[in-house]
């Protein structure tokens, strides 16, 4: 089973978490585009494990959805404070540091 | 492998979803579509334990909170088209696709090598692996993840948190407040009139009568009412009823009219015969 294709497939899915960042303007869509690419690079850490043959890779893609959660958490908390001050979860609107 | 060429397009064609579906939902559950893909894929790379987390964590968890959030914030909240920066759109795909081209040639360049597999790592079990590696060398990471969690925990509470602006109302507050206005505008202080009351019906859309036969407004609830669910004015139906009976204020009694005897008639002529037989006393 070689390794290659699963790495492909983690970059893949990683630059489709990219544009979706770059061009989604929904806050929590921007955070799940995140999320897709913290996934892709799990992904690239176990496949890697496998190639290496110990468990070092697993250890770190277990930390990065442990990180992972713990962002998703104060980050929603975030999204909701803006949208309970600016009644909008758009990335466009939360701009008042800009003026 | 057979998996993984399964499971690649379905995969690929979920996130594509996520960057062009409109709606939030959709995106959340697209999500979900790749994240249990992932799962697979890990189970299928020898590594049951992050199948299992992957699963329970990051679907089970993780996505949960997005919905949840979604749903606070209003699902109809669908993205604007307008672009605030010119031409930002066209250039971040332009960038992102070039961003995987480079990527996925410099892998295709790159020779992996010989794959090891897992079997002699995994060989006293996937877990007790992982939970060597952690007690050991990860010791020092792993109680700086237990901070994170805690510091996580309590920045959730603290911008989740909102300060009371006003008092607490308390029952004698209310209380007070009832008799105040009872005093100043004469609002009754009582509770408001229950559906249903004299009327044929006693659901909660049939407003209840007044003792003139008019159909109370404060008996039902406004939503129904603007919902336009209320059934039709039965102080009319009842008005009718006793029409057919009598005009109600002719002094022959009711009888037997009908399937409940003159208590379904109107409650004018109840009240009228009540008051014509106290007059008689």
């Amino acid at each position: 089973m070689s390794a290659t294709p699963f790495v492909v497939l983690s970059a893949i899915l990683f630059t489709i978490g990219v544009i979706g960042v770059l061009t989604r303007r929904n806050a929590i869509v921007v955070f799940m585009n995140i999320e897709l690419m913290l996934n892709a690079s799990n992904l690239a850490l176990v496949t890697f494990a496998r190639v290496h043959g110990n468990l070092d890779g697993q250890v770190a893609a277990f930390f990065v959805m442990v990180v992972a959660a713990a962002e998703v958490v104060v980050g929603l908390a975030i999204i909701m404070t803006i949208f309970r001050s600016r009644r909008s979860a758009s990335v466009d609107d939360a701009s008042l540091l800009k003026y | 492998m057979v998996g993984f060429w399964v499971l690649a397009p379905i995969m690929v064609a979920a996130a594509l979803g996520i960057l062009f579906s409109r709606k939030a939902v959709h995106a959340a559950l697209l999500l979900a579509v790749v994240m249990i893909g992932l799962a697979i894929l890990y189970e299928v790379q020898d590594a049951p334990f992050l199948f299992a987390v992957q699963i329970i964590v990051y679907t089970g968890a993780i996505l949960m909170l997005f919905l949840f959030v979604l749903m606070l914030v209003g699902v109809d909240a669908s993205d604007s088209l307008v672009e605030t920066i010119k031409g930002q759109r066209l250039l971040a795909i332009v960038i992102g696709i070039a961003f995987g081209a480079l990527l996925i040639f410099g892998i295709a360049q790159v020779s992996v090598g010989v794959v090891t597999g897992l079997q002699a790592a995994n060989q006293q079990g996937n877990v007790q692996g992982l939970a060597a590696l952690l007690f050991s060398r990860y010791v020092f990471a792993f109680e700086a993840t237990s901070a994170l969690l805690i510091t996580a925990a309590i920045g959730a509470m603290v911008l989740a948190h909102r300060e009371r602006l006003v008092p607490k109302q308390t029952q004698a507050i209310l209380a007070a407040r009832r008799m105040q206005d009872y005093a100043t505008s004469g609002k009754h202080p009582g509770p408001l009139p229950p559906p249903g009351v004299l009327a044929r019906h006693n659901a909660v859309d049939t407003p209840a009568l007044l003792p003139d036969g008019s159909p109370s407004e404060l008996s039902v609830s406004r939503i129904l009412a603007a919902h336009g669910s209320l059934r039709a004015s039965k102080a009319q139906d009842v008005k009718a009823f006793a029409g057919a009976v009598g005009d109600g204020t002719s002094n022959e009694p009711v009888t037997g009219a009908g399937p409940r005897g003159p208590i379904d008639g109107d409650p004018s002529q109840i009240r009228e015969e009540r008051v014509e037989e106290e007059g008689e006393k």
